[in-house]
């Protein structure tokens, strides 16, 4: 095996934390616009949930669900998600022009403020750069690790 | 009071780590003096009253460290082992340094730019108020996000965060088509190649 993965330890622990860190990463997203964090923080922490995946339990594991092709799919899905948000403001008048707050009134937009529903389209920004930078950077992991297996192998003949 | 001697302490700390970096003979050991120096940076912005910047400088932070320690883990040392000249290098680093101080202090004193460590944004005594309080006083009322730092990231400057999610783009796309290219030649037991694919 080229990525045997870790300890029977290190498996254990990845296997019960691995679901907090992925879930603590869109948290933080998704309440970009309510408390610090963003989609850029939240994408980064959600590839590391994968990226501890990768480590624990080897690449075969996690490519088996996600494909380095596929990641490329989710990391382009978020570029054009944010690039549709930017271009969906032309509704209102003009290029990135929140247009769900045009939509809701500008007398109204305070009525929401520090609830979820709130912001116009910053939190569907923030959850588009959230499956961009943590597609974007588990692919380059992936990437990474899957070039190594085939660099080592010239040296593990001799 | 107290928390700027903690600023001192923490960049004397960063500047120990940068130099331990540089001059650590260990490929591995130099890489964790470099995430000191990250981690160092991310108290400092804490302290400074910037959450997001410190969520998301540890973060990154993290996850460059566990790329650049298992890209390093794994290759063959190619360390350098030719003597370097430190104090050379250094001299010419402090005369930089103090030549860039002496042309900032010519520009403020000429009344070209603010202050030292005034905001730009602000205003002051030279600079016109710019749009910084009127984002303070208005992002609330005119976005309805909360938070002011997403506010003008993802309202007021999205263009600019475009830009930036662009540049991830074609920084990934670049990763994904180098690593194709040497992947293919994989006959030519490659020595460098990997080390500057990591980068």
């Amino acid at each position: 095996m080229k990525h045997p993965g870790m300890t029977e330890i290190v498996r254990n622990t990845a296997r019960l934390i691995t679901g907090f860190i992925a879930l603590f990463g869109i948290y933080i997203a998704a309440t970009g616009h309510l408390s610090p964090g963003g989609g850029f923080a939240g994408g980064v922490i959600l590839a590391a949930a994968g990226v501890l995946v990768v480590l624990a339990f080897g690449r075969t594991v996690v490519t088996a669900q996600l494909t380095e092709d596929r990641c490329h799919v989710w990391d382009a899905a978020g570029a054009l998600g944010f690039l549709a948000i930017a271009l969906l403001g032309f509704l209102a008048g003009g290029f990135f022009i929140n247009f769900i707050n045009v939509l809701v009134g500008k007398d109204k937009i305070t009525v929401s403020l520090h609830k979820l529903m709130s912001g116009g389209t910053v939190p569907l920004a923030n959850l588009a750069i959230l499956v961009k930078v943590g597609a974007a950077l588990l692919g380059a992991f992936l990437a990474l690790s899957a070039f190594r297996s085939v660099s080592s192998r010239p040296e593990n003949k001799p | 009071m107290g928390i700027e001697y903690l600023i001192v302490v923490l960049i004397g700390l960063m500047v120990i780590g940068a130099l331990i970096a540089i001059e650590m003979r260990d490929l591995l050991g130099s890489v964790i003096a470099l995430g000191a120096v990250g981690f160092a940076l991310g108290v400092i912005d804490l302290l400074l009253g910037a959450p997001d910047l410190a969520i998301t400088q540890v973060v990154v932070e993290v996850f460059a460290l566990v790329l650049l320690i298992r890209a390093v883990r794994t290759r063959e040392d190619t360390s350098t082992q030719q003597p370097r000249d430190t104090l050379r290098t250094g001299i010419v680093l402090l005369a930089g340094g103090l030549l860039l101080a002496a042309v900032f202090a010519a520009l403020v004193s000429a009344g070209h730019m603010p202050a030292f460590g005034e905001p730009i944004l602000a205003g002051g005594a030279n600079v016109p108020p710019g749009v910084s309080a009127d984002y303070l006083a208005n992002a609330a009322k005119e976005t309805g996000a909360a938070n002011t730092v997403m506010a003008v990231l993802l309202d007021y400057r999205a263009y600019d965060t475009l830009g930036e999610a662009t540049v991830i783009f074609a920084a990934v796309l670049g990763t994904y088509a180098l690593l194709r290219h040497i992947g293919r030649k994989s006959d030519r037991p490659g020595g460098a190649e990997p080390e500057e694919a990591a980068r």
